[in-house]
This record gives C-alpha cells, structure tokens and sequence, in this order.
C-alpha cells in the first residue's frame, strides 16, 4: 500500500474523527460549531480531527467571512474502495522479487 | 480474483515458476531470505507463533504487520494471518509441484470470515465503513 493509503488508514482509525467524516459525507458541507454541536468533544478537538481529515486528503474547507465550511472529499477513499487492486499490485510486485530470489539461489 | 463484499474480499496470484517446490518453499519461510523480498520479519514456520513483518518506505513511516502463523505443511501449504493497521487478513501461500517446476499460489483475504479474536468495535466499525464508503463512492459515479 502506498503511503497516501497509510495517511487515509490511520486518519480514520479513531471513532470520533470517523463519525465526522461520515457526517460530513452525510450531511454536506458543515462549520466546526454545527459538527461540535453533535461530536460529543470540545470544538478544538473537533478542529484537530478536521485538521487530520484535511491532511489526509479527505475533507476540504471553504473559508466565508469568519467562517469556516469543512466538506468530505470521499474521493479520496477510491484507494481503500480499490483494495482488491491495490493489493493485487503489491503482491505482484513482490512475486517479482520472489522469482529474481529463486533465480539467484541457482547460482 | 473476487471482489466482493468487505466481508470476503480476497485477492488471488497464480505463477507457474521452473523452481521445485523444496527451493520455494525456503525463499518463503527463512526469515534472511523471506526479507530480500517480502519484509523484514521474526518468522518461525511454527503454528501459533506470532511474529511482525516491518517495512520502512519513508524514514520516518515504519509499516508493522501482525502475523500469526495458521498452517505448515512443508513444501505445501503456508499460512499466516497478516493484519496491517487494523484490517485483518490471512495469506495463504500452496505450492504445487508440476512437470516442469511449481505453480504457486497466493491468496490474501481482506477479512477472516471466522473472527477468532474480537477485535471490537474498531474492527466491526472498518467493515461497516468499507461497506458505507463504497456505497457513497458507488452513487458518485
């Protein structure tokens, strides 16, 4: 898996920033009060874990007046959606390596 | 190769290599050698024993796998569980001997279907988020 999926993985490890995300993908575009009001932790808890979403590439903002609209870009699942794929490349890289292996326990 | 529901997802590879099964069956279960091409890793082709396979792509990213080893059957059958960030696999490796070397075979199921061990509400929850994701990327299309 590449790194951009480990970003992607870990992001959504913990429950509570998983539940915004979903509630973004849910309901649309939201400010930090409107999750806050529904996360169960405080509004910097709710910003550190829309900053996490941010990095990892699956929430955007949108800055109007003072505030700030968070939304879910779920197209940054595609990779963990592609799991099949993404796994099939790994081992076929790897097989690789096996085969040059055995062909140099030959020598 | 099935790509099915997040439940029973697996992938499949199939190689017919000109190597005997005994040769194959080393590269995949001595630990110097399963590193030159797999990972870094403590295996023991022991069933029961639970080792880590490591890998380290960035300097500061260290990929540790859980592993657990399921099945030996030298020259045979080798499996292990293989669980990667909390999504729990198993990869099966079946060596079978032909005319002219091996067929091997690779399975890696994304989730065992017998969960033995609860993984708890991290683990139900990955599922049901696959499955929910899925459903949300499906409707994007």
């Amino acid at each position: 898996m590449a790194n951009a999926h480990e970003a992607v993985f870990r992001s959504l490890v913990d429950p509570t920033r998983r539940a915004i995300f979903e509630r973004l993908c849910r309901e649309g575009e939201q400010t930090v009060a409107a999750l806050t009001a529904v996360a169960g932790v405080s509004q910097p808890a709710v910003s550190k874990h829309l900053s996490v979403l941010k990095q990892a590439g699956l929430v955007g903002d949108r800055h109007e007046g003072r505030q700030t609209h968070y939304s879910a870009r779920p197209a940054a699942l595609t990779p963990l959606v592609n799991w099949t794929k993404e796994m099939t490349s790994f081992w076929e890289s790897r097989l690789d390596r096996l085969e040059d292996l055995l062909n140099r326990m030959d020598r | 190769m099935s790509e099915g529901s997040a439940a029973t997802r697996s992938v499949v590879l199939e190689r017919e290599l000109p190597h005997p099964p005994e040769k194959i069956w080393r590269a995949i279960t001595r630990p110097h050698l399963i590193e030159e091409w797999l990972m870094k890793n403590d295996f023991k082709p022991e069933v029961g024993h639970r080792f880590n396979m490591t890998r380290t792509p960035k300097p500061d990213l260290e990929i540790v796998v859980d592993c657990e080893v399921l099945a030996v059957e030298p020259c045979r059958v080798l499996s292990y569980t293989w669980c990667a960030m909390d999504l729990e696999g198993v990869v099966t490796w079946t060596l079978t001997p032909t005319a002219t070397g091996t067929h091997l075979r690779v399975e890696q199921s994304g989730f065992r279907p017998d969960q033995k061990r609860a993984y708890g509400g991290a683990h139900a929850g990955w599922k049901q988020m696959l499955a929910k994701l899925e459903q949300i990327l499906d409707k994007m299309d």
